[in-house]
């Protein structure tokens, strides 16, 4: 009982939702009727064949990526290796890691190629791609665990500003995270860059053999992970506030190389109520701890 | 492959799923070697019998029996439904159904409340604690003990000082309290100068690692007078040792009326009135919720003009969960004995009597001025509407208490929600479904957002939706008269 891809607007009447097996994508444009009705039309028509292309290359997209290794075939799977790839020396990743970030490119790409947009999101489960016309901006708010939603804070993203790709990781979230954070959302160039950099600062906020940290090999939970038999986290239970600042300092460190390495502008990790801000060059009230009101949830 | 792993072929990705959890797209889980699709928006189906929580999702599978899309069995709860804090924008969710020929508007929202808490009932004789004494949960305040109930003790937890006007952590402590309370979760609380009770919602206190097992029938003055009849003839003297009120039967109205004659028993402790006697020990976790293990304790010495040798006595307490049975020496110094049978029957009777101890958790809440507004753009319209019982309020489909007097603050029962309906915010405050049921004329006359409502059946396809049962024991959310929870 295989499932199509199913395409609807939401209830609003402006946002599309894209749902096809493992992926959930919600966009929106800002543009005129017409402009957005060619857009959504591109975005549709690139998303019906996207699950295929990439189950097309599973096994090599599920593999660890090394740095010689050869770069897989689809432009959105080429596009995860090219995320993962800086990464791939010093620790594991798989291309899997900017799966996300990579689908909301790719969709963005077709949106604003189709035509002219004021500014636009894709949503890809929480890995975003942006678009911002000159002097356009987005305010995204940021929750920490989506079985509880709620903000902790937001960022906003400004046109003049290079971000335009906003990705969250952790353990709570959808995908399997080796570190201990709630939530670590991470402003990069591109929406699979932020993916693949939130999930290496998530699996470094750690507290490496911590009797509160349970963790489970993956495999045990999805016999297929493209994580195999690495321990992932499981349940954390409520750490000393000393506990929490050295897991915190740990993925502080790996955030401020990554900042440097120019793979990342900004990181915000959270965990067990602390926040830790890295970067932060952006205009005022960026990752500000604020209720915001506006556009883009995700986590 | 795995051994009871399921391949799930809804999409390219074919997924190996164990039992107990989800693919890749978190829709479809391996349930009992079943693929089934799970969603997280609750909404009550008013199922016919009690079953599964969680059934399949628009008729997909063969077994599913019922149609549920635009059939007022339907009833789409607050759960899930997102909110608009601190927007004055519509609700998340308006929706319209057809409930016996008048279209019925429904206001779903989760509300998020600072000011709110739960009022957690004990069903138990022991001693917790003063009253007044704070509770702690994690080494923080998270509430304090209020009053003593008939065989129950009342404990106030959260409330807005503790979430908000204390420490950081203190806040976040009595959210977590709550929050787990309120979603059937136990929690560990620990009264100042007092005991430790692991309470959840429907389950027996364990107080002090001792679980309760039963609420006492009456104070220990009842309980003579209940069980007078049977114990005479058979005992020459029964004492009901009570923290409260202790009875003792030959001086009690009911052994007087018996024909008991006196023992010249003396009991330690204040006379009340004859036969029933305060503080005869120190409250505590012992017999009948004192502090004693001896009930040979609270007794002086029999009065040597009125006592004879052999004189029987019980002593048992409010739940017969403690009993001993003397007969007086010579010396008329009581004798521990064996308990004959033909007492026996009556220190099963008051166990009998006695009922399941409970932990019970009423949340309290009230709903603000936005989450007023996000159902009407005039939200004073709303609390009217809600006195003059034209709208009914319902918590993740739940009966709801609304206090009288102003806004709307209401109380409801944890244990007749869906599971895990509410959710916190870090702010901190607890997120709770709440949905507003009214005519669709009277929605318009008080300021709805007509325009934005939906009809039932353009919500039910297209949202990730997760459908359980109706709990039977509650009224039908849309049924035409709003009625008081019972």
């Amino acid at each position: 009982m295989r499932e199509p891809a199913q395409i609807r607007l939401l209830p609003d009447g402006r946002r599309l939702y894209l749902h096809h097996g493992p992926i959930d994508v919600i966009l929106e444009g800002f543009a005129s009727t017409t402009d957005l009705g060619l857009a959504y039309r591109a975005a549709t028509n690139r998303f019906v064949t996207i699950l295929d292309e990439l189950c097309g290359e599973l096994t090599i997209l599920r593999q660890p990526v090394q740095r010689d290794a050869s770069a897989p075939t689809g432009v959105i799977a080429r596009r995860m290796f090219a995320a993962v790839r800086p990464y791939a020396n010093e620790t594991f990743i798989t291309p899997m890691a900017a799966v996300a970030g990579a689908v909301a490119e790719e969709i963005l790409r077709a949106m604003t190629d189709a035509a002219p947009l004021r500014r636009a999101y894709v949503n890809d489960g929480g890995d975003i791609a942006l678009h911002l016309a000159p002097g356009e901006h987005f305010v995204v708010g940021m929750i920490e665990r989506p079985d509880r939603p709620s903000l902790f804070g937001s960022a906003t993203v400004r046109s003049d500003h290079p971000v335009r790709g906003i990705a969250t990781s952790g353990w709570c979230g959808r995908s399997f995270s080796l570190g201990i954070a709630d939530a670590v959302t991470v402003l990069a160039d591109r929406a699979a860059m932020a993916d693949a950099a939130a999930t290496i600062i998530a699996n470094a906020v750690n507290l490496p053999d911590h009797p509160k940290v349970q963790r489970v090999p993956a495999r045990d939970l999805v016999p297929d992970s493209d994580l195999g038999d690495l321990a992932v986290t499981v349940d954390v239970g409520e750490l000393a506030s000393a506990e929490v600042t050295e897991a915190l300092d740990s993925g502080e460190t790996m955030a401020s190389e990554l900042l440097s390495k120019g793979l990342i502008y900004a990181a915000a990790l959270r965990l067990q109520g602390e926040t830790r801000l890295v970067g932060v060059p952006l205009p005022e009230r960026t990752f500000e701890s604020h209720m915001a009101t506006e556009s883009l949830m995700h986590g | 492959m795995a051994d009871d792993a399921i391949r799930c072929d809804a999409c390219p990705v074919l997924c190996y799923i164990k039992p107990g959890r989800l693919g890749a797209c978190d829709r479809y889980g391996n349930r009992d070697g079943q693929l089934v699709r799970v969603d997280p928006h609750v909404v009550l189906d008013r199922a016919r019998s009690r079953g599964e929580r969680v059934v399949p999702f628009l008729g997909r599978e063969q077994d599913w029996d019922g149609n549920i899309v635009g059939s007022p069995g339907t009833f789409v709860t607050a759960i899930g439904a997102g909110t608009t804090y601190p927007d004055y924008k519509p609700a998340p969710f308006i929706i319209s159904s057809q409930v016996e020929g008048v279209d019925m508007v429904t206001v779903v929202t989760e509300g998020i409340f600072s000011y709110c808490g739960v009022k957690v009932k004990i069903d138990t004789d022991r001693h917790l604690g003063p009253e007044r004494n704070i509770v702690r949960a994690k080494g923080e305040a998270v509430g304090h003990v209020t009053t003593s109930e008939y065989g129950s003790q009342m404990l106030s937890l959260g409330g807005v000082r503790h979430l908000t006007g204390g420490s950081r952590r203190e806040g976040t402590v009595t959210c977590d309290t709550l929050l787990k309370l309120c979603n059937g979760g136990a929690v560990e609380l620990s009264v100042e100068d007092g005991a430790t009770v692991v309470v959840q919602a429907g389950q027996p206190p364990i107080i002090d690692s001792v679980r309760e097992e039963r609420m006492r029938v009456g104070c220990g003055s009842a309980t003579i007078g209940m069980f007078a009849k049977q114990w005479f003839g058979k005992v020459d003297e029964v004492v009901v040792v009570d923290d409260h009120i202790t009875g003792v039967l030959s001086e009690h109205q009911a052994g007087k009326l018996l024909g008991v004659p006196e023992t010249g028993i003396r009991i330690k402790g204040r006379r009340s009135t004859p036969g029933r006697y305060f503080q005869v020990a120190e409250p505590g976790t012992g017999w009948g919720g004192t502090n004693i293990d001896d009930p040979l304790s609270i007794l002086q010495p029999f009065k040597t003009k009125i006592a004879w040798p052999r004189l029987r006595v019980l002593m048992v307490s409010t739940t017969g969960e403690h009993h001993a049975y003397y007969e007086l020496d010579e010396k008329l110094k009581p004798v521990l004995k064996d308990l004959p049978p033909t007492l026996q029957e009556s220190v099963a009777r008051i166990k009998e009597n006695c009922e399941p101890a409970l932990c019970t958790v009423l949340f309290m809440g009230g709903a603000g001025g936005s989450l007023r507004a996000g159902v009407t753009e005039n939200p004073v319209r709303l609390t009217n509407s809600v006195r003059e019982a034209l709208t009914r309020v319902t918590c993740g489909g739940a009966p709801v208490y609304i206090w009288p007097g102003g806004g709307i603050t209401f109380m409801v029962d944890v244990k007749r929600m869906p599971e895990n309906g509410f959710g916190y915010v870090p702010t901190p405050a607890l997120v709770a479904p709440i949905e507003f049921t009214l005519k669709l004329a009277d929605y318009a006359e008080l300021g709805g957002y007509v325009d934005q409502v939906r009809p039932l059946e353009s919500i039910l396809p297209e949202q990730g939706q997760q459908h359980v049962q109706a709990l039977p024991r509650n009224p039908w959310p849309l049924t035409k008269t709003p009625s008081t929870p019972s």
